[in-house]
């Protein structure tokens, strides 16, 4: 195509209406460049969330397989209502977040702001919750390298009568279950922590009007990364919690 | 290469270029409708993988808990991360994503799987 | 000897008045910079600077290793050396070698962008260099780690008591530095090329740095969680290396080998891209193949995640699986071997001139080439029963890697030196420092495949006194190899200052990194390039140059 007819060719008025928006960086050439460029960005970052958790749960996969006995046990000291109760608020939550994405698009701000503080408040619930557990399994003796017991397991649990107690040698590897548990929903306890910092001080912006002005890209990335945490989590549930709970 | 003076600084690639300009993918907005239903199948398929865990499955019980967190977890890349109205590139760099996970997971298993078979 | 070399008149040039080196002045305008040229003088000076705390530890090697007796070192000692070596050159010197340094300087400009996608990221990715390189002084400084470079467990995580945790830390730093320069350049090659740059427009060198990109966002982060868990295990005990708990040590090393073999493809995919760009300059030809040689790079890339267990064939992993994995390595050999057929077919009939990137690519071709065809031998199951943790081993990554890669980076480093700096280095020393290098190259590495042979293992502070003469061949060729490296430091700086001026195109080279002046505007270019030429058209320059005056200053 003959270069003169590019340079003659006229903006689109849309385009003319956002010439130089304050937000968009030198470098690229449009809003829409940008826009695209920082979603493809948040993706990739994804990716190696991905196979950063893919670690654990290859180590999990292996170890579930050795000793299936022993992560039944494990798996049943969880309290399933927690497990059950962590999702749903994280569901919703993610909900809540692409409700948020939605208010940005359309520009409305004050449910943005509304949307992102729920969510903030589902993601802060999950962490109690979580830290609930947590403390619950200090109190048990289940955390690994600190006050690890394998007592409970030689003996008969009272809430799965049908459950043969364990030998020793393999009530020993219920610190494996342990351990993963706590690395697991440590790790993604950490990226929900971090989530949620971040995720405020994207609504302190929004409060100033940072995102309702067309420059979405930040709520809309933060989004993503919620929403991978969430599934981190989907994956987790049932393999943590929903070993064999059927006995 | 020629270089010419841009008369107006932004501008969309032009698709008489051809296939040089990187696609560009409209943004569409999805509604607060399909989130809720979405959301509600979540709610629904969470209820139901607890559910079916108290049922004597066997070996199906894990098959089955992995299945349906499978589909929770497609619900949300589809519809609330917009994968399904997002351009190629973003659905193959998802799709290479799952891949690479997956080559960890199952060459590692073929490992251990096999460790114990015959005499070897 | 003849040359494509052709500077402007050096009683008139001058540098260009503005240029993104003097656009802004002061270390804050430095430090807290987004432009990626100058994020890659950063990177340059920094990894020179780890080099050669790596070189003094091989020197350590090298002396220690002249006698059989462990009398220079203690045993401890030794380990810790050679554990520095191996961390220091992998981690912060070859992983981030052409990529962090010429990659961020030329990729932009190659595809056509004013800079990177996101400068800000580039910066903190430099800033995430420096503090695992601190992290990584903190740990030789306070003691030392001894593991080997490959922290394998249970070693690293139950018997012994050095600093296992802050190197380990150290690499996880360092790997996330890796981790946002990959996901950059994929952002970056993806969307910001400009208009008429197709993927098939692009030098092959963008191509091997987008395949390189693939495998450092998709297998640093396992390396990521693999040392987070030998922290774990070390701090609080959580077992999962552990057999008396009940954990599979092996399982550590399938998770580190993950990463650590497309690794070594993260480290050699952007010297071949050098490679392609510097023998299609010298030898006035385009590459041949351009596509087959841009699919191998993928090719390489995706092929590398299939391959790791070779790392592991005695280590108890299961027969099937170690000739499923055997089987996988020899596919992947073969496109790094179409890669040197089609190089040696872009010389043929081709105007070769030999200057100092020349020789350095000449270096390449031929050592790397035995070092794959070693890695070949290993990769076959009955051979490397043999073979491995000896000293075979070590002559064959350092064939591909310092034969291979360190030449390439070198072959960059002066290809580009004129670009970056404005400056020519100068001829003469730097053609005697290439052939210095090749020398002592082949005098430190090839003894080493014999001793290997023989049977002498690797990481061992003593050997049996029938190894001494091969070993003491090494160390001599050491040295020489050493001041092949230590004079280009020397006459670089020298250049700075000193250097005739280069123009934008000294090499009369195709590329768009060389349409615009040296050293090159903070936005790289004046106006957007409109590409309409296809990579390596020397039709087309010499077209061009014909109806041009070339100015500078």
């Amino acid at each position: 195509m003959d270069s003169h007819a590019i340079a003659a060719q006229t903006a689109e008025p849309a385009q003319l209406e956002h010439e130089h928006p304050a937000f968009l960086r030198h470098h690229f050439e449009n809003v829409a460049q940008q826009r695209e460029a920082a979603t493809f960005g948040m993706w990739l970052f994804l990716l190696t969330e991905i196979m950063f958790f893919g670690g654990l749960f290859c180590a999990y996969l292996i170890f579930r397989n050795w000793y299936y006995p022993a992560f039944v046990a494990g798996s049943h000291t969880l309290h399933i209502w927690a497990g059950t109760l962590n999702t749903t608020l994280l569901i919703i939550s993610s909900f809540t977040m692409a409700m948020a994405v939605h208010a940005a698009e359309v520009r409305h701000r004050t449910p943005l702001l509304r949307w992102m503080i729920i969510t903030i408040v589902l993601g802060c619930g999950f962490l109690c919750v979580k830290a609930y557990e947590w403390h619950d399994e200090w109190v048990n003796h289940h955390v690994p390298g600190l006050n690890f017991s394998i007592r409970e397991f030689t003996h008969t649990n009272p809430a799965y009568p049908a459950d043969k107690p364990l030998a020793p040698d393999m009530a020993e590897k219920t610190q494996i279950y342990y351990s993963l548990y706590f690395v697991m929903t440590g790790m993604h306890a950490l990226h929900m922590i971090i989530g949620v910092g971040l995720l405020t001080i994207l609504l302190i912006r929004a409060r100033a009007g940072a995102f309702t002005n067309g420059h979405i890209a930040p709520v809309e990335n933060f989004g993503l990364y919620w929403h991978f945490v969430d599934i981190v989590w989907i994956f987790l549930f049932p393999l943590l919690y929903l070993i064999s709970r059927h006995q | 290469m020629e270089q010419h003076p841009q008369e107006h600084h932004h501008h969309f690639p032009h698709p008489e270029m051809g296939a040089s300009e990187p696609t560009h993918t409209p943004f569409r907005i999805v509604s607060p409708k399909t989130y809720l239903l979405i959301g509600g199948c979540l709610l629904v398929l969470t209820a139901a993988t607890t559910a079916i865990s108290y049922v004597e499955l066997g070996v199906f019980n894990a098959v089955v808990a992995i299945a349906i967190a499978c589909i929770k977890a497609s619900l949300v890349v589809l519809f609330f991360m917009h994968i399904k109205y997002s351009s190629k590139l973003t659905k193959l760099t998802v799709a290479s994503g799952i891949f690479t996970f997956l080559v960890l997971i199952t060459m590692t298993m073929t490992d251990y799987a096999s460790r114990a078979w015959g005499r070897w | 000897m003849s040359t494509i070399v052709s500077l402007p008149d050096q009683s008139t040039a001058r540098l260009p008045k503005v240029s993104y080196l003097n656009k802004e002045y002061g270390l804050k305008s430095w430090l807290l910079t987004g432009d990626h040229k100058r994020i890659a003088v950063l990177y340059m000076i920094s990894i020179t600077f780890f080099f050669f705390i790596g070189g003094a530890m091989a020197a350590l090697i090298r002396l220690q290793l002249l006698t059989p007796y462990s009398d220079l070192l203690a045993e401890d000692t030794y380990n810790k050396v050679f554990t520095a070596h191996g961390l220091i050159m992998v981690f912060f010197f070859l992983v981030p070698s052409v990529p962090a340094t010429i990659g961020n300087f030329l990729i932009p400009i190659m595809v056509g962008a004013k800079d990177l996608a996101f400068p800000k990221i580039n910066l903190l990715s430099w800033y995430l260099y420096v503090a695992a390189g601190i992290m990584m002084l903190c740990v030789l400084t306070f003691g030392g780690v001894d593991t080997g470079w490959t922290f394998t467990t249970p070693l690293s995580t139950h018997y012994l008591n050095t600093n296992v945790v802050t190197a380990g830390l150290a690499v996880f730093v360092a790997g996330f530095s890796s981790i946002f320069t990959g996901l950059n350049f994929i952002v970056t090659i993806h969307r910001m090329r400009a208009p008429g740059m197709t993927w098939f427009r692009l030098p092959l060198f963008v191509w091997s740095h987008y395949a390189a990109s693939i495998l450092m966002v998709l297998g640093t982060p396992v390396l990521a969680i693999t040392l987070v868990l030998v922290v774990l295990e070390r701090t609080i005990g959580i077992g999962v290396f552990d057999p008396t708990k009940g954990g599979d040590p092996l399982l550590f090393q399938h998770l580190f080998w993950f990463y650590s073999h497309p690794a070594v493809y993260i480290m050699i995919l952007p010297g071949m891209g050098v490679i392609s760009e510097v023998i299609s300059t010298f030898s006035r030809k385009r590459v041949f193949g351009y596509t087959a040689v841009a699919f191998s790079s993928v090719a390489i890339a995706v092929f590398g995640f299939f391959v790791w267990a070779h790392h592991m064939f005695i280590m108890g992993i299961s027969n099937y699986s170690a000739l499923v994995f055997s089987l996988l390595t020899m596919l992947v050999a073969v496109p790094s071997a179409i890669k040197i057929f089609n190089w040696a077919a872009t010389l043929y009939k081709g105007s070769i001139t030999f200057e100092t990137p020349m020789l350095y690519a000449f270096g390449f071709l031929g050592l790397f080439t035995i070092g794959g065809l070693t890695g070949v031998f290993l990769g076959s199951l009955g051979m490397d029963i043999h073979l491995t943790e000896t000293y075979f081993i070590v002559a064959h990554f350092h064939f591909v890697m310092v034969g291979g890669m360190l030449m390439a980076y070198l072959a960059g480093v002066h290809f580009w030196w004129p670009k970056i700096t404005g400056r020519m280095y100068p001829e003469g020393v730097s053609r005697l420092a290439a052939v210095t290098t090749f020398i002592g190259f082949v005098l430190t590495f090839f003894p080493q495949f014999v001793l290997g042979y023989l049977g002498m293992p690797r990481r061992y502070a003593a050997y049996p006194p029938e190894f001494q003469v091969l070993n003491v061949f090494s160390s001599a060729g050491a040295t020489v190899l050493g001041i092949g490296y230590l004079l280009p430091l020397l006459y670089l700086t020298w250049s700075l200052k000193y250097g005739k001026i280069a123009g934008p195109n000294p090499w009369q080279a195709t590329g768009l990194e060389w349409q615009i002046q040296s050293p090159p505007l903070t936005e790289n270019f004046e106006k957007t390039p409109i590409v309409t030429h296809e990579a390596y058209d020397y039709e087309w320059l010499a077209n061009k140059t014909k109806n041009e005056v070339t100015t500078v200053g």
